[in-house]
């Protein structure tokens, strides 16, 4: 079968195996080597790309809820969507939630994925009290903090390289409303950005969207949108139905749209420095979800994501020279997504650090790798690093100078024999 | 809402069965052999739904026990599905008795055995409804295998006796025909895609045409009409052909 990652670059064949029972989980690893678990393919790089992968999305069931504590206990490849049809009306949203909901509860472990409240709450895994993992030799392993503290940092943010996760025990959070009161405020360059983020670093959400076109004194020109769950409104909350894109779409219409959104928002909605509404959790938390196949606007040759992030003490400096970089090389979104990060935790390859990070998307294109291998350089002169779960190219060097904790990682790997097992396009390249 | 009794419960055709009932409001008695595996699949369907939903050992082959498990429902079902099924292996039971008596014991004798024991209830309540899953290859014959087609052609005809028979209490009884489905029974056979249903879509099917007292549902559709031609070939060229 053909396969490939969100970015729909590269495609590739794998055998796609499937398991019914976790024992047959267990001969597939025995038997294969150089496989790599897959949730939804919402990676957008070769993360989930391997010539064999084990596809989990199948098992999907809620085995319990505990309503006391909030306390989920789901196989691995539930959907997030899934997750809120069910829960969003009896008031419990996800604790960490990324910028789409269309991803398995094994790929967000996987990815140690993050949202717009990582100041705050951090990763993905703090909201995880255990789950169970198919490792190397075929043994099922309960995985907590206390009792596997190795496991546990290499599969958080491990990207599948330490097997296959089975099911997880996740906390949900009480909420009152599916509405968030939400807040606008357009910044004019890149230093008041800044200055936004820190005077509403209170706000348990916040993002960005960055004009990264804009040039000089309108560098980093931004609408800073900062939120918080309202106490109103009710639970009603119903899967609504997408729109899709139906075929790959001509690029070049592309910034065209994104500029016509961006600025119908800066000049014409947003007429005040400062707007307050009120929008619900898909229009706060997954805008892009509305669009099905919205991957297919760059063309049948694909697209990557670019997000690195910086260390605060450096993120001004570094973003002013990236962002240059990018305005003049007439290439990139237009848009981009520009988020303040809280502390760091604990696991080898999670990627958030406190300072800036940016992500944006790039059309594959003659000059493209070049002008990211550019961007790279200003990114470890000023001691950032490349989010793995996007990337679809970046070379073993860069990404090893961003993470200090790789050897230990591969250590772990060898010793468990999981190096030869699993193992996917990226980590071949990266050599993890 | 009232319980459905979904018997073979494990099948993936019942599977989808159970949920589209679940959705639509309804409690569940799950019954299989080995029910302990059924055990994430009730979870599941209790969390999503938050209806009540029970599993319960039966084999629909223990004839005997058939009596004693209805007996124990606490709270009798509003309707039974079953889906219980045995496609076997024809070639083997042609020199085998055993597994000639598999087939047609799982087929029909064992799901005669315990629709007899829930008709007689039904038709003194004088309400409820039963569905059977039998199956296109009761229809006609064929050398592939006409032993499952005759359990099935078997299921086919009780079933039309006990719609006739039940018609004055207001008892409902549906058969059901599916031609391909994408289940465990296929696994590894490689069917026409477009003749070929998905469980959900076999599911949707079921529950539409029970809501609707349909008697005869074939699913998907256009196998109605494919077994109308098949049913119309004369024999003396039946028998030569290969299909
Ligand atoms: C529109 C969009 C917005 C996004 N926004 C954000 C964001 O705001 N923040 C963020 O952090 N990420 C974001 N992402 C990235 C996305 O959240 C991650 O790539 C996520 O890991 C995808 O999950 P998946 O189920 O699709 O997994 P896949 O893409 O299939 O796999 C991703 C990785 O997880 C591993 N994996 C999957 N399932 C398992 C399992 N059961 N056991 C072990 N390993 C497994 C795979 O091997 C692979 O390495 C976004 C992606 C998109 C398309
Ligand atoms: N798939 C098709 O193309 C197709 C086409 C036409 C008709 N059908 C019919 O549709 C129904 C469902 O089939 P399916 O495709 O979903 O296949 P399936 O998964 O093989 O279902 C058959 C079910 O019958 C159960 N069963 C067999 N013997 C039993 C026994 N002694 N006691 C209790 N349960 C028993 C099996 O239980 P275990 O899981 O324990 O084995 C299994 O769950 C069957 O009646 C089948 O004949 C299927």
């Amino acid at each position: 079968m053909i396969i490939s990652g969100w970015g729909m670059y590269p495609k590739i064949e794998s055998t796609v195996l499937r398991f019914e029972t976790e024992q047959a989980l267990a001969n597939l690893i025995g038997e294969y080597y150089g496989l790599v678990p897959r949730g939804n393919g919402r990676s957008y790089g070769d993360s989930a790309l391997s010539p064999v992968t084990v596809d989990v999305k199948p098992k999907n069931y809620f085995l319990s809820f505990d309503e006391s504590s909030g306390l989920l206990h789901v196989q691995a490849g539930a959907l997030l969507s899934d997750i809120l049809e069910i829960f969003v009306p009896k008031g419990w949203f996800l604790k960490i939630t990324p910028g789409t909901k269309l991803i398995t509860v094994g790929g967000a472990i996987a990815s140690d994925v993050h949202g717009k409240n990582h100041h705050i709450e951090g990763c993905f895994s703090e909201s995880v009290k255990e789950f169970r993992i198919v490792t190397a030799n075929g043994t099922i392993i309960n995985c907590n903090r206390e009792s596997t503290p190795d496991l546990w940092k290499a599969t958080c943010g491990g990207m599948g390289l330490t097997g296959v996760i089975l099911d997880a025990k996740i906390y949900l959070k009480k909420i009152k409303s599916q509405y968030i009161n939400q807040v606008t405020i357009k910044t004019k360059n890149l230093k008041e950005t800044f200055d936004a983020f820190e005077e509403f670093k209170d706000k348990p959400y916040s993002v960005a969207w960055i004009d990264c076109l804009a040039k000089g004194n309108a560098m980093g020109k931004s609408l800073l949108m900062v939120g918080d769950f309202s106490g109103e409104g009710g639970l009603g909350y119903q899967l609504k139905p997408q729109k899709t894109i139906p075929f790959n779409f001509p690029s070049f219409t592309l910034n065209k749209l994104s500029v016509k959104a961006f600025n119908e928002l800066y000049y014409g909605k947003v007429r005040k420095k400062v707007t307050k509404q009120q929008v619900d959790i898909d229009a706060f938390f997954y805008p892009l979800d509305a669009i099905g196949h919205w991957n297919r606007i760059y063309g049948k040759n694909g697209f990557t994501q670019y997000q690195f992030i910086l260390p605060k003490v450096h993120s001004y400096d570094g973003l002013k020279e990236i962002l240059a970089t990018i305005a003049d090389s007439g290439k990139g979104s237009f848009l981009a997504v520009l988020k303040l990060y809280g502390k760091a935790n604990q696991n080898w390859l999670s990627f958030p650090l406190e300072g800036y990070s940016l992500a944006l998307d790039f059309k594959i294109e003659k000059g493209i790798f070049q002008l990211l291998d550019m961007l790279d350089r200003i990114v470890l002169k000023y001691g950032g690093r490349i989010y793995l779960t996007k990337d679809v190219r970046v070379s073993r060097k860069t990404f090893e100078k961003g993470y200090p904790q790789i050897d230990t990682f591969r250590q772990f790997r060898k010793e468990h024999g999981m190096d030869k097992k699993f193992q996917s396009l990226q980590s071949k390249r990266v050599g993890i | 809402m009232s319980y459905i009794l979904i018997i073979g419960a494990k099948s993936d055709i019942a599977k989808a069965i159970a949920r589209e009932y679940a959705n639509h409001g309804y409690d569940l008695y799950l019954a299989a052999r080995n029910v302990a595996e059924l055990k994430d699949f009730a979870s599941d369907l209790r969390i999503r739904t938050g209806k009540k939903v029970k599993t319960l050992d039966l084999d629909i082959l223990d004839f005997e026990s058939h009596r004693i498990f209805y007996e124990n429902l606490e709270e009798k079902p509003g309707g039974v599905v079953s889906a219980v099924g045995y496609l076997g292996d024809q070639e083997k039971a042609q020199s085998d008795f055993q597994e000639t008596k598999l087939i047609i014991e799982t087929n029909y004798t064992g799901v005669a055995s315990i629709f007899n024991i829930i008709a007689n209830d039904y038709e003194q309540r004088k309400s409820g409804f039963m569905v059977g899953i039998s199956s296109v290859a009761g229809d006609r014959g064929r050398k592939s295998n006409y032993l499952y087609g005759s359990a099935k052609a078997a299921l086919t005809a009780y079933l039309s006796g006990l719609r006739n028979r039940l018609h004055n209490a207001n008892v409902h009884v549906m058969t059901v025909k599916p031609g391909f489905v994408r289940t465990k029974m296929t696994a590894g056979m490689n069917l026409p895609a477009r003749l070929t249903a998905e469980p959900e879509e076999v599911a949707r099917d079921v529950f539409r045409a029970q809501q609707k007292r349909k008697n005869v549902l074939y699913t998907k559709w256009i196998w109605k009409w494919i077994m109308l031609v098949i049913r119309m070939i004369p024999e003396w060229q039946f028998k030569k052909m290969s299909i």
